[in-house]
């Protein structure tokens, strides 16, 4: 396993599982909500970068035409998802920031405002 | 080799730029560290052949949705004692060093027997192509896909947003 040929599947992977436990961190340690929604972000690029890894690196020969490419299909759907989850996400910080003035999820204990 | 010194050229900006987002105690650095994510995420896109992926990844998140990001964080305006005190302490560094460690040497270790040659090997011939068949991770390959293989997740997805657009409204518009 030379380390220095990069342009392996598995370095990719490892960079994926890097990116994913720096988000899961995020989501974790801090308790700024917006930092929070950030991390997600970073977690979705995570799956993302996997998802590529493996539609460049194929498991499988000789994969039907049409589906060679379903990785790139499955990031498109993520990445639309995520823009839909951000928008949302912030709109939800922003109805709440208007009740509480905080972005502390920690204070975010009632499900009444 | 080439593609060796740009993999780890950008992987190393994707960590560093992905650790300042969640260790800056500011999150307007935070989110701007989180484009600089963005944008070596995308190279690392392109050394995959995606090409289209990376012009989405800039146009889509390090265009549009951080920008819906830094106007949050201008518009709620926190104060500097409504950032609380810095909360990741050394033994939580010291935790997620060990955490990233080993999920680092889990996909290496795990996956690294799947990929012999950096590709599978099925009857004694890689199945990566070193040189990509022509086209591939092109907006005429992907749309191909898009259109024809998930036609209607593509159209599920237009729904998902125009849902999204209106939710967002209505939760941060107070009174409709």
């Amino acid at each position: 396993m030379d380390f220095f040929h990069a342009h392996q599947a598995q370095h990719y992977l490892v960079l994926g599982a890097l990116l994913f436990a720096l988000g899961a961190a995020g989501v974790v340690l801090r308790r700024n909500a917006i930092i929070v929604l950030m991390s997600i972000e970073l977690m979705l690029n995570a799956v993302n970068l996997t998802f590529l890894a493996f539609a460049r690196f194929p498991l499988v020969a000789n994969s039907p035409m049409g589906s060679f490419l379903s990785g790139h299909a499955a990031v498109f759907f993520v990445i639309a998802t995520a823009a839909a989850e951000a928008a949302v996400g912030l709109a939800i910080i922003i109805a709440v920031f208007r009740s509480r003035t905080s972005v502390n999820v920690d204070e975010f204990d009632t499900l009444k405002l | 080799m080439v593609e060796a010194i740009l993999f780890y050229l950008f992987a190393a900006g994707v960590l560093v730029a992905g650790a300042q987002v969640i260790f800056r105690r500011n999150p307007i650095y935070g989110a701007l560290s989180l484009v600089g994510c963005f944008f070596f995420l995308s190279g690392v896109y392109v050394l995959l052949g995606a090409h289209l992926i990376a012009i989405l990844q800039i146009l889509v998140y390090a265009g549009a949705v951080m920008v819906l990001f830094v106007f949050v964080i201008m518009l709620l305006n926190l104060k500097e004692e409504e950032l609380g005190e810095q909360r990741i302490t050394a033994w939580k560094g010291i935790g997620l060093a060990a955490v990233m460690v080993a999920a680092g040497v889990i996909a290496w270790r795990a996956l690294g027997p799947a990929f012999p040659q950096g590709a599978l090997v099925q009857a004694g011939r890689r199945v990566d192509n070193a040189v990509l068949i022509a086209g591939f991770g092109g907006v005429k390959a992907v749309g191909r896909t898009l259109y024809l293989a998930s036609i209607l997740p593509f159209e599920v997805t237009s729904l998902l947003l125009l849902v999204a657009v209106v939710a967002a409204v209505v939760v941060a518009k107070g009174k409709i």
